[in-house]
């Protein structure tokens, strides 16, 4: 369902959401529940893996639990609510729009709305980035594995020296691969501009979507001010 | 006979300060294959990126009477079909026809007719069973034709090919033979492999310690430097 839509619709949608999630005040667990229930029914006609998404959100606790910790050491137990909530609430949103819109159609979608090119160019050298980190991540495991890693350093600190010598490699190999992939496309005459296979074209559903997701999370926002 | 690359005086040195070209001369005509041979960090790699300003360095370069230069670089690509020593940093778009049809869609063309090339290319390769494919679930002598297909698209007048033999298995190193043969455009054959470069080029330059050493007739230069397993 989501897959098929228009992918600057499901931006702006994205962005209307976003905005309701930052801005609405106060943020209790009432709040939090209205928005929650909204990417909820967005993650159900995805029909992305439920859990996995839920689990892939919490990237962002780990920066967001120390300042919730503060707060909550300060006596503000609403504010250290919120600190949690926003933030993951807003990365279920955004993940839930990635992993259901290929990255071309994306970045295509983000520089047709008039984000400036160099940043989309930034972004899709990231995407594109963490990708090949990733791959050589496990290449250098495997490598690792073979040569009977585990054995040797069962210890913490050597595992700890093996780890941070290796994660050094990994960026330095990632940085050569990904000027590699650059060369590579400059010589297909890639000129920083993105072409779409299909040029995309704007349904009723698309423009339905945006209605709907925006009209939903600022009546929630205005219904909680009130 | 026209003269498609001029090459001249060629230097280049990498930021850690590697001298990798140290006075390259090199031309290339009309329908011709050359070889280019040489030990493991002679400067192949490094010449070759030169011909499309993928590498900038010192010297005089034209390729189809255009100086590589920045406003030219457009033109020369279109011009210039590279594929690479390692695939995988040429092979990065989600789907096998995805990447097959990126070369051509940024040239410009209409999405059917890009469609059309690139389908026709990997036809070429014999990898259009492989379309819907993830070019990283592909096996290393798979991602070999599917980067070369990548490049066929594009129609160029020359081909450059770096390394291509590596990963192929003999019937599919046969085959590249086969087609490479067929191919009319002009090719630069970067190989260790002498068999190969010996099937398909009659002229080979030997490079050296980021000079050119030798140039003459392949078997010439190969018995000149021993060149054979
Ligand atoms: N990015 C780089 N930074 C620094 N030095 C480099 C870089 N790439 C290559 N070199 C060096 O430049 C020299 C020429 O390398 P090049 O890759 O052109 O050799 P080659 O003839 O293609 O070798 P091979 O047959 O192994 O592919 C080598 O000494 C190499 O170590
Ligand atoms: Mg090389």
């Amino acid at each position: 369902m989501l897959h098929r839509r228009d992918a600057r619709m499901k931006l702006l949608a994205l962005l209307a959401v976003l905005v309701a999630v930052a801005t609405t005040q106060p943020f209790g667990l009432v709040t939090a529940s209205g928005f929650a229930a909204l990417l909820g029914a967005g993650l159900l006609i995805s029909r992305l893996p439920v859990t996995g998404v839920l689990a892939r959100a919490a990237v962002v606790l780990p920066f967001t639990v120390t300042f919730a910790g503060i707060a909550w050491l300060a006596g503000e137990a609403g504010r250290a609510f919120a600190l949690i909530a926003k933030p993951y609430l807003s990365a279920l949103a955004v993940l839930l729009v990635v992993a259901t819109t290929p990255m071309p159609a994306l970045l295509a979608a983000a520089s047709s709305l008039g984000v400036p090119r160099m940043l989309v160019l930034v972004l899709q050298f990231l995407y594109r980035y963490l990708f090949v980190v990733a791959e050589q991540a496990q290449h250098m495991w495997v490598a690792a594995q073979c040569r009977g890693a585990a054995l040797r350093t069962s210890h913490r600190a050597g595992r700890f020296r093996a780890a941070s010598g290796t994660l050094a490699v990994l960026f330095a190999r990632s940085y050569e691969k990904a000027e590699g992939i650059e060369r590579s496309m400059l010589a297909r005459c890639f000129d920083g501009r993105i072409r779409l296979l299909a040029p995309p074209r704007l349904g009723w559903r698309d423009l339905a979507l945006l209605a709907f997701a925006a009209v939903a999370a600022w009546s929630w926002r205005w219904w909680v001010a009130s | 006979m026209s003269v498609l690359i001029q090459a001249s005086d060629v230097r280049y040195r990498y930021d850690d300060g590697t001298l990798a070209l140290d006075g390259v001369d090199f031309q290339l005509e009309e329908g011709e294959t050359v070889a280019l041979l040489g030990p493991n960090g002679s400067g192949k790699t490094t010449f070759v990126l030169h011909l499309t300003g993928l590498l900038q360095g010192s010297g005089e370069i034209t390729v189809c009477g255009m100086p590589v230069r920045k406003e030219n670089f457009a033109a020369i690509r279109a011009k210039v079909g590279m594929v690479f020593q390692d695939s995988d940093e040429q092979l990065f778009l989600p789907s096998v026809l995805e990447d097959a049809v990126f070369g051509p869609r940024n040239l410009g063309l209409p999405a059917d007719q890009a469609l059309a090339h690139a389908r026709q290319a990997l036809e070429q390769v014999g990898m259009a069973w492989a379309v819907a494919k993830a070019p990283y679930h592909l096996s290393a002598g798979e991602k070999r034709r599917v980067a070369l297909a990548g490049v066929l698209a594009m129609s160029p007048q020359i081909l450059v090919l770096d390394e291509p033999t590596t990963y192929l298995d003999p019937p599919t190193q046969r085959e590249l033979i086969r087609l490479l043969k067929e191919l009319p455009q002009a090719k630069i054959l970067v190989t260790h492999d002498i068999a190969f470069a010996q099937a398909l080029a009659s002229r080979a330059v030997f490079f050296e310690r980021g000079k050119v050493a030798a140039l003459g007739a392949i078997d010439e230069i190969a018995r000149r430097y021993d060149w054979r397993l």
